[in-house]
C-alpha cells in the first residue's frame, strides 16, 4: 500500500541528523518526483537544481529544504504562469472571446467544457457552445445535456457534419448574438493520426474568417493520469493548433498530474485550469503553489 | 523523444560489445539507461528498479553459459525478461454461461463504452454469439444514447431503462430480459470510476455480486503513467478481475503501464484496442508488448547487424 506521509515528512526523516543534503535524500525525492509522472527529464533538471542550491546555501536544514524545493519546481511552472489566469476573467480583447478544446480521446474535453461554461455564466457572461464533434457517438447529445445543464445556447449540425462548418455557423451566430464567450468542442483524437490533425487545423483556419484571431484561445486538455505520453501530445496539438492553454483533468483521483510541470516548461505553455470532479462546478483556476504541494501529499 | 532512447539504449548496448563478457562494471551504465527506457514507458518507479535487478542478476550469470557477445546477450536477457513479466500464452474470455455475463470496469474516460461494442461486434461475428448489451451508467451524460449508437453500429440490441437510476436493477433486469429472449450472452457497460471513490466502488461491488459475471475485464488506458499500479490494484481488491484491457494502443505511447499491471495484480491482458472504430479489437500479444515498451524491436535488429 501506498503510504500516506507526505514527502516532506519523509525528507524531514532523511535530512534529520544530516548537515546537508546527500544522496538518500535525493533518491528518495528521485522516487517521489518519478512515482508523480514528473519524468526523468526534469526530475534530474529539478535534483540538479537543487544540489546547486544546497551548494550555494552550504547548510541546509529540513525547513530550507522543503521551501528550496517548492520555490524550485514553482520556478519551472511560473515563467509560464505569470499570475494573470488566476481568475475566471476573461482577457480585454473585442468578445466573443473563441476557446477551442482540443485533446486525445476521453481526457474531458467535454465535460471540461460544460464546467467552464458554467463558470463564465456564473461571472455573468454570455456564453455559447459549439458541437463540433460530430464523429464519436453521441457527443453532440453529450454537449447537449450540459448546455442544458449550465443553461447556455449550443449550436450544433447534427452528428456526422463537417466539424469546420459548425465552428463557422457558431462564431457566426454569436457575432450576431452579441456572445461573449464561444467555446468549440472538437472530438477526441490521439496526435499521430496526420489527417485528424490536419482537420484539427482547418477547423482552427475557418473561425479567423469570421471572428480575427479566433481562436484566442486554443486549450489542451490532457488526463491527470496520463504518464510520458503527454509531451508527445502537447507537441503534435502545438504544431497542428498552436495551443497556449492547458487544462488537466482528474486530479481528483489518485494520479499527481506531474508530467504538467515538463510539458509547461518546455512548450512555454500555462496551465490554466484542473479538473477535480464530474460535476458542474468540480473545475478551479490553477494555482502553481497548491499543486507544487499536492504533488507531496 | 523515443529515437534519442533508442539510440542511447543501443549506444550503450554497443559498449558491451568490445567486452569479453559482462561484468559488474561494464553492464552499469546499459542497466542505467535500460532502467532510464522503462521510466520513459511509464514502468512503475518500483518495478523497473526490481527488473533491472533481476536483469543483471541474469546477465552476470549467464556470461559462461552462452556463446553470445556480451552485447547480444543483454539484449536477449532484457527482451525475454520483459516478454515473460508480460506473461505467456494468451488466455481466452469465459463465455460458458448462458447467458455468459461479462462486466466491464475501469476509470473515467479508458475506453469502457467503446470496448463492450467492441466485444459484441467480436463475439457475434467470431464466435456466433448472440449478444445483449446493458446501459449500466446512469451518470455521465448521453453514455446510454453512446451506447445504442454504437449498439446499432453493429446491430447488437442494448438494453437500458433511462428511468431507473440504479445499475444493480438495470443489470439484473438485462440478465432476465436475456434468459426471456435467448439472448446467450450479457455485457455491461458501467460509469467510469476512481478507485478513491468509495462509494462508487461499492457500487460495482454490488454489481458484480447481483449478476456473479463469468468474467470481468478491467479496461485501462495505454496512456496512463505512474498511476496505473494504484488504479488497477484496488480495482483487483475490490473485484478480482479476470483480465485486462488495453485501450488506445493505436497511438504512440510504449504503454509502460501494461507491465505495470501485470506485474502487481498478476492478470492476463486480454485485449487491446487499437482505434475508435467498431472493428478495432486485438487479442495481446506479450512480446509485442514488450518490444514496444523498450523499442526493442528497433534494438535487436540493430544489435543483430551491428
Ligand atoms: N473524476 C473525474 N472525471 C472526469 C473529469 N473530467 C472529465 N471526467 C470524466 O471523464 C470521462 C470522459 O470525459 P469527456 O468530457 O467525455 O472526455 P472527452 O475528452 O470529451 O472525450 P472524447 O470526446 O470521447 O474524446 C467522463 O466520464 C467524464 O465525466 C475530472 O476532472 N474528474
Ligand atoms: N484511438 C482510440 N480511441 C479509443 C479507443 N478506445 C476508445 N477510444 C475513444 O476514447 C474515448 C473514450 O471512450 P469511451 O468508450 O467513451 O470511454 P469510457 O470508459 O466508456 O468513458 P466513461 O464512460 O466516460 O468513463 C472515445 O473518444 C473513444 O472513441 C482506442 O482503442 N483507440
Ligand atoms: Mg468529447
Ligand atoms: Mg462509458
Amino acid at each position: 500500500a501506498k503510504t500516506k506521509e507526505s514527502v516532506f515528512k519523509k525528507l524531514s526523516r532523511a535530512v534529520a541528523g544530516k548537515s546537508k543534503v546527500d544522496e538518500d535524500i535525493l533518491d528518495e525525492l528521485e522516487e517521489i518526483l518519478i512515482s508523480s509522472d514528473v519524468g526523468v527529464d526534469t526530475t534530474v533538471r529539478i535534483i540538479e537544481r537543487i544540489e546547486k542550491r544546497v551548494e550555494e546555501d552550504k547548510f541546509l536544514g529540513t525547513a530550507e529544504l522543503n521551501r528550496i524545493l517548492k520555490e524550485e519546481i514553482s520556478a519551472l511552472l511560473q515563467e509560464n504562469n505569470k499570475g494573470e489566469y488566476d481568475t475566471w476573467e476573461l482577457p480585454k480583447s473585442d468578445y466573443p472571446y473563441v476557446i477551442m478544446v482540443v485533446g486525445v480521446n476521453g481526457v474531458g474535453k467535454t465535460t471540461t467544457i460544460g464546467k467552464l461554461a458554467h463558470q463564465f455564466k456564473q461571472s455573468g457572461r454570455k456564453v455559447m457552445l459549439g458541437a463540433a464533434d460530430t464523429f464519436r457517438a453521441a457527443a453532440v447529445q453529450q454537449l447537449h445535456i450540459w448546455a442544458d445543464r449550465v443553461q447556455v445556447p449550443i449550436v450544433d449540425q447534427g452528428m456526422g457534419a463537417d466539424p469546420a462548418s459548425v465552428a463557422f455557423e457558431t462564431l457566426t451566430k454569436a457575432k450576431q448574438e452579441g456572445i461573449d464567450v464561444v467555446i468549440i468542442d472538437t472530438a477526441g483524437r490521439l496526435h499521430n493520426k496526420i489527417n485528424l490533425m490536419n482537420e484539427l487545423s482547418k477547423i482552427k483556419r475557418v473561425m479567423d474568417r469570421v471572428i480575427p484571431d479566433a481562436p484566442h484561445e486554443i486549450l489542451l486538455v490532457l488526463d491527470g493520469s496520463t504518464g510520458q505520453n503527454a509531451f508527445e501530445q502537447a507537441k503534435q496539438f502545438t504544431l497542428a493548433t498552436e495551443v497556449n492553454a492547458l487544462a488537466i483533468t482528474k486530479l481528483d483521483g489518485t494520479a499527481k498530474g506531474g508530467v504538467v510541470i515538463g510539458v509547461s516548461d518546455q512548450f512555454k505553455i500555462p496551465v490554466k485550469y484542473i479538473g477535480i470532479g464530474e460535476a458542474m462546478t468540480d473545475l478551479q483556476v490553477f494555482n502553481r503553489d497548491e499543486f507544487v504541494d499536492s504533488l507531496f501529499n | 523523444m523515443f529515437e534519442n532512447l533508442n539510440e542511447r539504449l543501443e549506444r550503450s548496448f554497443q559498449l558491451l560489445k568490445g567486452h569479453g563478457k559482462i561484468t559488474e562494471i561494464n553492464v552499469a551504465e546499459t542497466l542505467k539507461d535500460v532502467r532510464r527506457a522503462l521510466l520513459d514507458a511509464d514502468v512503475n518507479f518500483k518495478i523497473a528498479k526490481s527488473f533491472t535487478a533481476t536483469v543483471k542478476e541474469k546477465a552476470l550469470g549467464q556470461n559462461v553459459l552462452t556463446s553470445l557477445k556480451p552485447n547480444q546477450l543483454m539484449v536477449k536477457i532484457v527482451h525475454d525478461e520483459l516478454a515473460e513479466l508480460m506473461g505467456g500464452e494468451n488466455v481466452d474470455i469465459d463465455i460458458k454461461g448462458n447467458p455468459a455475463v461479462i462486466l466491464i470496469a475501469g476509470l473515467q474516460g479508458s475506453g469502457k463504452t467503446t470496448f463492450s461494442g467492441k466485444l459484441a461486434h467480436l463475439l457475434k461475428t467470431k464466435r456466433s454469439k448472440n449478444p445483449l448489451l446493458v446501459a449500466g451508467d446512469v451518470y455521465r451524460p448521453a453514455a446510454i444514447d453512446q451506447l445504442h449508437v454504437l449498439g446499432e453500429q453493429i446491430g447488437v440490441p442494448v438494453y437500458s431503462d433511462k428511468d431507473n437510476k440504479n445499475p444493480v436493477k438495470i443489470a439484473e433486469a438485462a440478465i432476465k430480459e436475456a434468459k426471456a429472449k435467448g439472448y446467450d450472452l450479457v455485457i455491461v457497460d458501467t460509469a467510469g470510476r476512481l478507485a478513491v471513490d468509495e462509494e462508487m466502488m461499492k457500487e460495482i461491488e454490488a454489481v458484480k455480486k447481483a449478476i456473479k459475471p463469468s468474467e470481468i475485464l478491467f479496461v485501462v488506458d495505454s496512456m496512463t503513467g505512474q498511476d496505473a499500479v494504484n488504479t488497477a490494484k484496488e480495482f483487483n481488491d475490490r473485484l478480482d478481475f479476470d483480465g485486462v484491457v488495453l485501450t488506445k494502443l493505436d497511438g504512440d505511447t510504449r504503454g509502460g503501464a501494461a507491465l505495470s499491471i501485470r506485474s502487481v495484480v498478476d492478470k492476463p491482458i486480454k485485449f487491446v484496442g487499437t482505434g475508435e472504430k467498431m472493428e478495432a479489437l486485438d487479442v495481446f500479444h506479450p512480446s509485442r508488448m514488450a518490444d514496444r515498451i523498450l523499442g526493442m524491436g528497433d534494438i535487436v535488429s540493430l544489435v543483430e547487424r551491428a
